[in-house]
C-alpha cells in the first residue's frame, strides 16, 4: 500500500510538472503582452518593466526559473495588479472558492444520492420520471443561465437572499445552488443507474428470497453497492465545479479563483493564468489520488487484492 | 382423469412430417440489432419527440442563411424594442414593455413604422433578435457537430489502434490521456483560445481537443474486449489483414458504444461553446453564438428580460433534447439499462 | 415416515402470463403438482419450459408484468398468491427458501458471508447479532466450509464457485425451512464440484428434514435426487411419477426424448440423439398438444386438442393421447424399449417403487444403472 501510495505521488509530480511546462511554452507562444494593455512607453521603460518580470532572461532560463519557482508555490508576479506575487493572490481568494465549491459538492452529491437512490427504487413510476427530468434540467441548463436566474428570481424578487458580493453564509446560498446543479444531476443520474443495476442483481433476489423487506433490501445491500461505484465521479464533478465556479463567482462577485482566472485571461495576465491553471490540475490530480484511495478502502473487492499485491 | 369424449374417427391417423425439423429455426420471429433498438427507441416516447424537436430545429437553423439574412444588420434607432406580434395583445408580444412601472408601447415611443415588428424584439443595437437566435442556433450547432466529428476520428481512432496493437504504444497512448485528464478541461480550452483567438475554427479545435479522450478510452475498452472474441480470433487465424478486421468486425460493434458517446458529446461541446463565448473569449463579436446572445442579453435582464430568455430557452432546449434523445439511445442499445 | 401424506406445498391450475411488448406470453399454463413433507420433486425442462416461472410463483417473486390468471398455490393451506407483502416476507427465507443457479452472481459482493448468513436469522427469528453469528457459523461448518472460524468474515470473491454454492445452501437452510426450492443448483458448476453439491444438499436434507422442489434441465441429476418428477414443456407439466416410473415406464413422448437424448456409457452411439425443432413460441402457442410439431409420433388429434391427463399408475400421469384407449400402438425408440424391460422385470421382482418415499442415500434402482451422476 505504501508502495502503491509513493508511486502514485510520483506520477502526480510529473504530471504536476509537464502540465507547468507545456503551459509555460504555450505562454511563451500567446500573441500580446501584458504591454499592450497599457499607454505608449519609452524603449527605456518597456526595458524597465521587461527586466522587472525577468522577460529580458533567455527563455531556458525563464523557464528553468518558472519550475523552480512553481515547486515552491510561487508563480511570479501578477501582471494586471503589479508588485502583487500571484501566490498571495491565490491564497487571498482561495478561501470562499473553497467554500463555495465544498458546499456545492455536499449539497449536490447528498441531494443526488437521495434522488437517484428514489428514482431507482420506484423505477418507472412519477416519481422517477420527474427526479429523470429534474436530473436532465440539471445537466442541460448551464450554470451561468442557472445563476442569472436565481440572482433575478431568488434575490432580486423575492429578496431572499443577497443577490451579490461575500459576507456571512447567506451570500453562499445562492451562488451555492447555482453550482450543486451540475454536481446534483450527474450524482443522481449515475446513482439510479447503478441502483437499478444492483436491484436487478442476483444477491438482490437472494436478498428478497431471505425474505427482507424493500426497505431492508436497499439500505442493507442495494444503497452500498450502488454507492461505492460514485467514488470514480468525484474527479469529474470537481472539474465541473471548477469550471461551474468560473461563470458563478463573476456573477455573484464573489472574490474567488474563478472569478480572478476570468479576469486575468481577458487582461493577458499570464503568471496568474499559470497560478491558477497549475492550482486547478493540482486540485484536481489530489481529487483523482484520492479517489483511487478511497475506492480501495471501501471497496472489499480491490481491498484484499491490494493486500495481496 | 381419463375422460370419455367423442373424437373424430381419424383423430388418431399419424400425421406424416412434411419437411425434416430445422434445429437451428428459431419461431420466435426475430429482428436485426439495429432493428430492436429502433423499435425500442420509438417506444421511448420522450427520446422520440426530442428527435423530432432537433430535427426541426436543425432544420430551421441550417435554413437560416436564407430566411434570416442580416443578422447583423444594426439599426440604433430601432434598439431594445421588445418582441412584437401583429395581431396578438398579450404583454410580452405586443411590443409594450414597462419602464419605471408604466408599461407603455416602445414601438410608438420610438416612431417605428406600424408596419415594423420585431418577433422577438431587438437587442441593444437594433438588430433582430429573431434573426440572431437563428443565426446562433446554427453556429452553435455547426460547431457542436463538427468538434463532435473531430473527437469521433481522433477517439476511435486513438482507441482502436491503442487496444489492437496493445504492448507498450498502449502504455504510451494510455499514459497520455491520463496527463490530458488531470487538467480540468474548462483550463485547457481557456489556454487554447487564449493562443488561437476567438472563432469558429479555434473554438471547434479547443472543444475537441480534450473531448476526444473520453471516446478514446470507451472505445479502447470495447475494443479490447472484442478482440478477445473467437469471431474476430477466427479472422486474425485466417489471415485477414487488420484493416479489413477493423472494418468488418470492429466498426459495426462498437457502433453502439460511439453512436451513444457522438450524443452525450454534441450538447457538451454546444454547452463549453456557450461557455466560452459567454465570459468573452469565444465567438467574437459581431457574429451571433447562443452564449454570445446570452451574455449580452444578461446585461439587460433586469429591464428587458426577453433578450436573455430566447436565447437561453433556445440552448436549454437543444441541450435538454440531446440529452433525452442521448439517454434514450442508450436504453435502446443497450437492453440491459432498458425499462425492463 | 410418519405423516408423509400430508401435502405442504399444493399447487392448482395454475396459469401465468408475462405481459412483454412483443405481447403476452402464457408462461405457464395449468399447472397442478404437489409436494410431500420430507420428498423430494423435480420439474424437469428445457429452457423456457416455464420451471423458473413457477418456483418465482411459490416464493411470491413474480416479476412485475407477470399476471396469474388463474390458480392457486397453497402452503400448508394458505394461498400464498392471497398473501400481502409482509405475510410472503414472513414466510420467505424462513419456511420456504431457495438456491438459485450461479453462486458467482447469488451473493451480495460487498457483505461478509458470516453477515449474509446471520441476515435470516436476525431478522425472522430476532436473534441478537452474536447469537446469530454463532449459528451462522454451525451452519457453515455443516456445509463443509473448511477453517469456518477464520472464513466466516471473508468476503464472497475470496470463496471458489462450488464453495460459494455452499455458502449460499447455508444461507437457504439457516432457519432450517420447510421448504427448499433449488434452481438449478448445480449448473453453473464443475461436474465434480456439482456432486458433491449434490451429496451436500441431500445429507443436509435429512439432518433438517426439508422438502425439496428440484429444478433442473439435466434429467441425470434428477436421478439420484428425486423421489417425484414432473417434466414440462412449453408451460405445461406433460408428465409426472415417482422417478422410478419417469426413468424406467416414460409415457410421453417428450419424456422418451428426453431419456433418449441421455448420453449412456453402454448404448455406444456414435451421436447424441436429439430432439429435433425447437419449442414453440409462447406467445402464440399452438391448438393442441403443443409438442406435436416436434413429435414424431404425432396423431391429427394431437394438432387438434391438448390431450388431458392419462392415468398410467396412481401416481403416474402422462398427458399425451397415445393412452388414449383408441390410439395406435407406436414404438418407442430402442434405448426406451431398454427401460421399459427393465421396468417390466423390476415390477415382476417387486423392487419398482410406486408412490412412497425412498429414503435418501439408499436409491432403489440396480446398480446397473449409469444415470445416476449424483451416486
Amino acid at each position: 500500500m505504501a508502495r502503491y501510495l509513493v508511486r502514485r505521488i510520483f506520477y502526480l509530480a510529473l504530471t504536476l510538472f509537464l502540465i507547468a511546462s507545456i503551459t509555460f511554452f504555450l505562454m511563451k507562444l500567446m500573441p500580446g503582452t501584458p504591454l499592450n494593455n497599457q499607454a505608449k512607453l519609452t524603449p527605456q521603460q518597456i526595458k524597465v518593466i521587461y527586466e522587472h518580470y525577468g522577460l529580458n532572461k533567455p527563455v531556458w532560463q525563464q523557464y528553468v526559473s518558472y519550475i523552480v519557482d512553481a515547486a515552491h508555490g510561487n508563480f511570479g508576479l501578477s501582471f494586471q495588479f503589479s508588485d502583487q506575487p500571484v501566490s498571495y493572490l491565490i491564497s487571498s481568494r482561495i478561501g470562499p472558492s473553497l467554500q463555495l465549491g465544498g458546499q456545492a459538492m455536499i449539497v449536490g452529491v447528498v441531494v443526488g444520492i437521495i434522488v437517484g437512490s428514489l428514482s431507482a427504487i420506484r423505477k418507472n413510476t412519477w416519481v422517477d420520471g420527474t427526479s429523470t427530468f429534474i436530473s436532465i434540467l440539471g445537466i442541460s441548463i448551464p450554470s451561468f443561465v442557472l445563476a442569472i436566474l436565481l440572482q433575478y428570481y431568488l434575490g432580486l424578487k423575492l429578496q431572499l437572499f443577497p443577490i451579490a458580493d461575500w459576507g456571512g453564509f447567506s451570500y453562499t446560498v445562492l451562488p451555492t445552488l447555482a453550482l450543486a446543479a451540475s454536481p446534483f444531476a450527474e450524482t443522481s443520474r449515475f446513482v439510479r443507474t447503478e441502483m437499478v443495476d444492483v436491484l436487478g442483481s442476483d444477491y438482490i433476489e437472494l436478498a428478497r428470497a431471505k425474505g427482507l423487506s424493500r426497505i431492508g433490501i436497499v439500505w442493507h445491500h442495494a444503497l452500498r453497492n450502488s454507492l461505492i461505484p460514485l467514488v470514480t465521479v468525484i474527479g469529474p464533478l470537481t472539474a465541473a465545479i471548477m469550471t461551474g465556479s468560473m461563470v458563478v463567482e463573476n456573477i455573484f462577485s464573489v472574490p474567488g479563483i474563478g472569478e480572478q482566472f476570468v479576469k486575468s485571461i481577458l487582461v493577458n495576465d499570464y503568471p496568474t493564468i499559470m497560478g491558477v491553471t497549475m492550482l486547478y490540475s493540482a486540485l484536481l490530480c489530489a481529487m483523482l489520488l484520492l479517489t483511487d484511495l478511497v475506492y480501495g478502502i471501501i471497496d472489499p473487492r480491490i481491498r484484499i487484492a491490494g493486500k495481496e499485491g | 382423469m381419463e375422460e370419455k369424449m367423442k373424437l373424430a374417427p381419424d383423430a388418431f391417423e399419424p400425421v406424416s412430417k412434411k419437411d425434416e425439423l430445422d434445429d437451428e429455426k428459431i419461431v420466435a420471429p426475430s429482428r436485426t440489432f439495429i432493428q430492436d433498438a429502433w423499435r425500442r427507441l420509438r417506444q421511448n416516447k420522450a427520446s422520440y419527440v426530442c428527435l423530432w424537436i432537433l430535427v426541426v430545429i436543425g432544420l430551421i437553423a441550417f435554413t437560416s442563411p436564407i430566411t434570416a439574412s442580416h443578422p447583423n444588420t444594426s439599426n440604433p434607432n430601432y434598439a431594445n424594442l421588445p418582441p412584437k406580434i401583429p395581431g396578438v395583445n398579450i404583454n410580452g408580444f405586443n411590443g409594450t414593455s414597462v419602464v419605471a412601472g408604466k408599461r407603455v408601447d416602445a414601438y410608438k415611443q420610438n416612431h417605428v413604422p406600424s408596419k415594423v415588428h420585431y418577433t422577438l424584439g431587438t437587442d441593444y443595437l437594433g438588430r433582430s433578435l429573431a434573426q440572431r437566435i437563428l443565426r446562433g442556433t446554427l453556429v452553435s450547432l455547426l460547431i457542436g457537430l463538427f468538434a463532435t466529428l473531430i473527437d469521433l476520428i481522433v477517439g476511435v481512432g486513438y482507441g482502436v489502434i491503442s487496444a489492437w496493437k496493445g504492448g507498450i504504444t498502449d502504455i504510451i497512448l494510455q499514459r497520455i490521456i491520463e496527463v490530458i485528464s488531470s487538467v480540468p478541461n474548462i483550463v485547457i480550452m481557456v489556454l487554447l483560445m487564449l493562443i488561437l483567438k476567438g472563432g469558429m475554427l479555434p473554438i471547434i479545435l479547443a472543444i475537441a481537443f480534450n473531448g476526444w479522450t473520453t471516446m478514446a478510452r470507451l472505445t479502447r475498452a470495447q475494443t479490447l474486449q472484442l478482440k478477445s472474441q473467437e469471431y474476430v480470433l477466427a479472422a486474425r487465424t485466417l489471415g485477414e489483414s487488420t484493416f479489413k478486421i477493423a472494418v468488418k468486425h470492429l466498426l459495426p460493434n462498437l457502433s453502439s458504444v460511439i453512436i451513444i458517446q457522438t450524443m452525450f458529446t454534441i450538447p457538451s461541446a454546444i454547452f463549453f461553446e456557450a461557455f466560452l463565448s459567454y465570459i468573452g473569449i469565444g465567438i467574437q463579436a459581431p457574429t451571433a453564438s447562443l452564449g454570445t446572445l446570452i451574455s449580452d442579453g444578461q446585461k439587460n435582464f433586469q429591464f428587458l428580460p426577453y433578450q436573455m430568455w430566447y436565447p437561453a430557452i433556445m440552448l436549454s432546449i437543444i441541450m435538454i433534447a440531446f440529452n433525452i434523445l442521448a439517454d434514450g439511445l442508450r436504453d435502446a442499445f443497450d437492453p440491459r439499462t432498458a425499462r425492463r | 415416515m410418519e405423516n408423509a401424506e400430508e401435502n405442504i406445498l399444493e399447487v392448482k391450475d395454475l396459469t401465468i402470463d408475462f405481459h412483454t411488448y412483443a405481447g403476452t406470453v402464457k408462461a405457464i399454463r395449468d399447472v397442478s403438482f404437489h409436494l410431500k413433507k420430507g420428498e423430494t420433486l423435480a420439474i424437469v425442462g428445457e429452457s423456457g419450459s416455464g420451471k423458473t416461472v413457477t418456483t418465482k410463483t411459490v416464493m411470491g417473486l413474480l416479476a412485475n408484468n407477470a399476471e396469474v390468471v388463474e390458480g392457486t398455490v397453497k402452503f400448508r393451506g394458505k394461498d400464498i398468491l392471497k398473501m400481502t407483502q409482509k405475510q410472503l416476507e414472513d414466510i420467505r427465507g424462513k419456511d420456504i427458501a431457495e438456491i438459485f443457479q450461479d453462486p458467482m452472481t447469488s451473493l451480495d459482493p460487498t457483505m461478509r458471508i458470516g453477515k449474509q448468513i446471520a441476515e435470516p436469522l436476525r431478522i425472522h427469528k430476532g436473534y441478537s447479532r452474536e447469537k446469530a453469528n454463532k449459528q451462522a457459523l454451525e451452519m457453515l461448518k455443516l456445509v463443509g466450509i473448511t477453517n469456518a472460524e477464520e472464513r466466516i468474515n471473508d468476503y464472497p470473491h475470496q470463496f471458489s464457485g462450488g464453495m460459494r454454492q455452499r455458502i449460499v445452501i447455508a444461507i437457504a437452510l439457516v432457519c432450517y425451512p420447510e421448504i427448499l426450492i433449488a434452481d438449478e443448483p448445480t449448473t453453473a458448476l464443475d461436474v465434480t464440484i456439482q456432486a458433491q453439491i449434490l451429496d451436500l444438499m441431500k445429507e443436509l436434507q435429512e439432518k433438517i428434514s426439508t422438502s425439496i422442489i428440484f429444478i433442473t434441465h439435466d434429467l441425470g441429476v434428477v436421478a439420484g435426487m428425486a423421489d417425484r418428477v414432473a417434466v414440462m414443456y412449453a408451460g405445461k407439466i406433460v408428465e409426472y411419477g415417482t422417478v422410478d416410473e419417469i426413468f424406467y415406464n416414460p409415457q410421453h413422448p417428450y419424456t422418451w426424448g428426453l431419456l433418449n437424448s441421455m448420453p449412456t456409457l453402454d448404448t455406444a452411439k456414435g451421436k447424441l440423439e436429439s430432439i429435433p425443432g425447437t419449442p414453440p413460441d409462447l406467445l402464440d402457442p399452438p391448438a393442441g398438444d403443443p409438442f406435436a410439431a416436434r413429435n414424431p409420433y404425432a396423431m391429427k388429434i394431437d394438432e387438434q386438442k391438448e390431450p388431458p391427463f392419462f392415468k398410467v399408475s396412481d401416481t403416474h400421469y402422462a398427458a399425451t393421447w397415445l393412452l388414449h384407449p383408441d390410439a395406435p400402438h407406436v414404438e418407442p425408440p430402442v434405448e426406451i424399449k431398454r427401460r421399459q424391460e427393465v421396468y417390466k422385470k423390476r415390477l415382476q421382482e417387486g423392487t419398482i417403487n410406486q408412490g412412497h418415499i425412498h429414503s435418501t442415500g439408499n436409491t432403489s434402482f440396480g446398480t446397473d444403472d449409469d444415470d445416476a451422476i449424483g451416486e
